[in-house]
């Protein structure tokens, strides 16, 4: 799937939900299902900065595409990247970094975090487009 | 039992806020320790200046500034006597206890010499550390921490011990934002002042709960901020003996704070002005003053005895709930529950009470010291004003555990 289309889905999948507290329950679970990052992985290099609850990413290029793996110590904050994982993760560097985020609009997400925590939703998406420009620039 | 004059009905009417809602819900704002809400006596007060006497302040000689200047230094002596000061002019308006803290310290650069010890107590926000870090850089003083044990109570034979001739300026709070507790402060002033050392003691989380008085006390300086009382933001006070404040050089030029300038030299001109420079807040001083008259309305002993009553049912209350651990449990508290559930990040139970229409303070509390000695990286800060009800315990507790399962 193009990384328009899963926004898509996920855009259809939170409609379902009637309020916020539905909505938050559907991201805990996402986070809770959350593949693990691996423990090595877990390093300040990796902290992205700018999310008061402490997020770890790691990049690594499979074939042409990249894979992204996370962790969070708040479950919430989890959720969100493991939507955002979802997006992105399995992608081609080329189309992450050209890829609109729209979606966090159509459902709201930003609007229903508290400003800390929607600050570090920017980051995060900052930061994974910025590992997709890395491994573009390698590509090349 | 709470006094039976205690009408917590025609109190809540008095604040407007607390009957908007949120996320669809009834507010329940239980983030008291970080700003108390206004009453709507203190509010009119605020649009009665704007409205009225809006002017510049000890420097007109039309009308409106006499009112305003009127207005303005009769809040000094509210604020005065409601601290029990000796003299108004030893009462400095301040933009809140953050800028009354820098003041003292960088006054302090030019009594300080290196090797001088100034003491800190482990359970102080970042204002009473930073500010102090930068004078002990300036000046080759070195910075000691006083101890705390688990349940957040400092451990006064340490203290004690610390107290050498070469300590010259102690710095405490009065009351625990991250914790509540309530520190023995009258023993951490009178001993450090047996071993020839000066006190700050950070009062803005005891003046909302605690009458302070100030010549009982004997600190040398105390602060508070007006908003943490039912009092506007951008508005406290320094107290300072006025031995300290006539030694201390003036923090900021302009304004107020001259005699006579010319361009070879400048004279300043006396307390409390010489502290004031610059247009002050005079509507913040003003509505400060009518803060302390509402509170004091109701009686300090009554929201003492009220609040007491509060925290004793919220503790427990939420220690009913399995996995509920709370931080500071000293025997001494205000109205402050700081906790976590095990294996839950405080910011997720803030983000589902919030949703729930519940404000609660998550995070350090700008007191990363005390998170550090815990090793967590935040808790659930639940503080409660004496404008809160039990009904809305019971609210935040039902919410927890709501939290509680959705999270784990």
């Amino acid at each position: 799937m193009t990384i328009a289309e899963i926004q898509d889905e996920i855009v259809e999948e939170f409609s379902m939900f009637d309020d916020w507290m539905q909505r938050y329950e559907y991201m805990i679970e996402l986070g809770k299902s959350l593949p693990l990052i691996d423990e090595k992985y877990k390093t300040d290099d990796n902290l992205i900065k700018g999310c008061q609850s402490k997020v770890w990413v790691h990049a690594e290029l499979q074939g042409d595409k990249l894979i992204f793996t996370a962790d969070s110590d708040a479950i919430i904050t989890k959720g969100i990247i493991a939507i955002l994982i979802r997006v992105f993760s399995n992608q081609k560097p080329q189309d992450i970094i050209e890829a609109d985020t729209d979606f966090i609009d159509k459902i709201g997400l930003k609007e229903h975090l508290s400003p800390t925590r929607a600050n570090g939703l920017v980051s995060m998406i900052k930061q994974l487009k910025l590992y997709a420009v890395a491994y573009q620039t390698q590509l090349n | 039992m709470i006094d039976a004059a205690y009408n917590i009905e025609t109190i809540r009417k008095d604040f407007p806020i607390l009957s908007r809602e949120v996320n669809g819900k009834p507010l329940v704002y239980f983030d008291n320790a970080a700003t108390s809400q206004t009453p709507q006596q203190v509010i009119d007060v605020i649009v009665d200046y704007y409205q009225r006497y809006n002017a510049n302040i000890h420097r007109g000689v039309h009308t409106l500034s006499q009112e305003a200047t009127d207005a303005y230094e009769e809040a000094r002596i509210k604020i005065q006597r409601h601290f029990n000061i000796a003299k108004p002019h030893e009462v400095i308006f301040t933009s809140g206890t953050t800028h009354a803290i820098n003041l003292v310290a960088n006054g302090f650069s030019s009594f300080l010499k290196k090797g001088d010890e100034v003491l800190v107590s482990a359970m102080e926000h970042h204002s009473n550390i930073v500010p102090w870090q930068m004078l002990c850089d300036r000046t080759g003083a070195v910075l000691k921490v006083i101890p705390m044990n688990l349940e957040g109570e400092l451990i006064m034979e340490e203290y004690h011990k610390l107290l050498s001739e070469k300590v010259k300026l102690v710095f405490c709070n009065h009351v625990s934002n991250a914790l509540g507790t309530v520190n023995p402060i009258k023993e951490i002033i009178d001993a450090a002042h047996r071993a020839g050392a000066a006190v700050l003691v950070d009062g803005a989380q005891a003046a909302p709960h605690i009458k302070a008085d100030m010549q009982a006390l004997d600190a040398d300086f105390y602060t508070v901020s007006a908003h943490k009382m039912c009092g506007p933001t951008g508005v406290g006070m320094l107290y300072g003996k006025k031995e300290w404040l006539q030694k201390l050089p003036p923090y900021q030029g302009g304004g107020e704070m001259i005699a006579e300038v010319t361009f070879e030299k400048t004279t300043y001109a006396d307390l409390p002005h010489k502290f004031e420079a610059g247009t002050p807040n005079v509507c913040g001083g003003i509505a400060f003053g009518a803060a302390l008259d509402y509170m004091n309305s109701i009686g300090f002993g009554a929201i003492a005895a009220y609040e007491h009553e509060l925290l004793q049912y919220a503790t427990e209350k939420l220690l009913e709930i399995e996995g509920l651990k709370i931080y500071g449990t000293a025997k001494e508290k205000t109205s402050v529950i700081s906790f976590n559930i095990e294996g839950v990040h405080p910011y997720d139970i803030g983000t589902i009470l919030d949703k729930l229409g519940i404000a609660v303070r998550t995070g350090h509390h700008c007191a990363q010291p005390i998170m550090d000695f815990y090793q967590i990286p935040g808790t659930v800060r639940a503080s409660f004003s004496f404008y809160n009800t039990k009904q809305e315990i019971d609210g935040l507790v039902e919410g927890v555990k709501r939290a509680k399962t959705m999270l784990l």
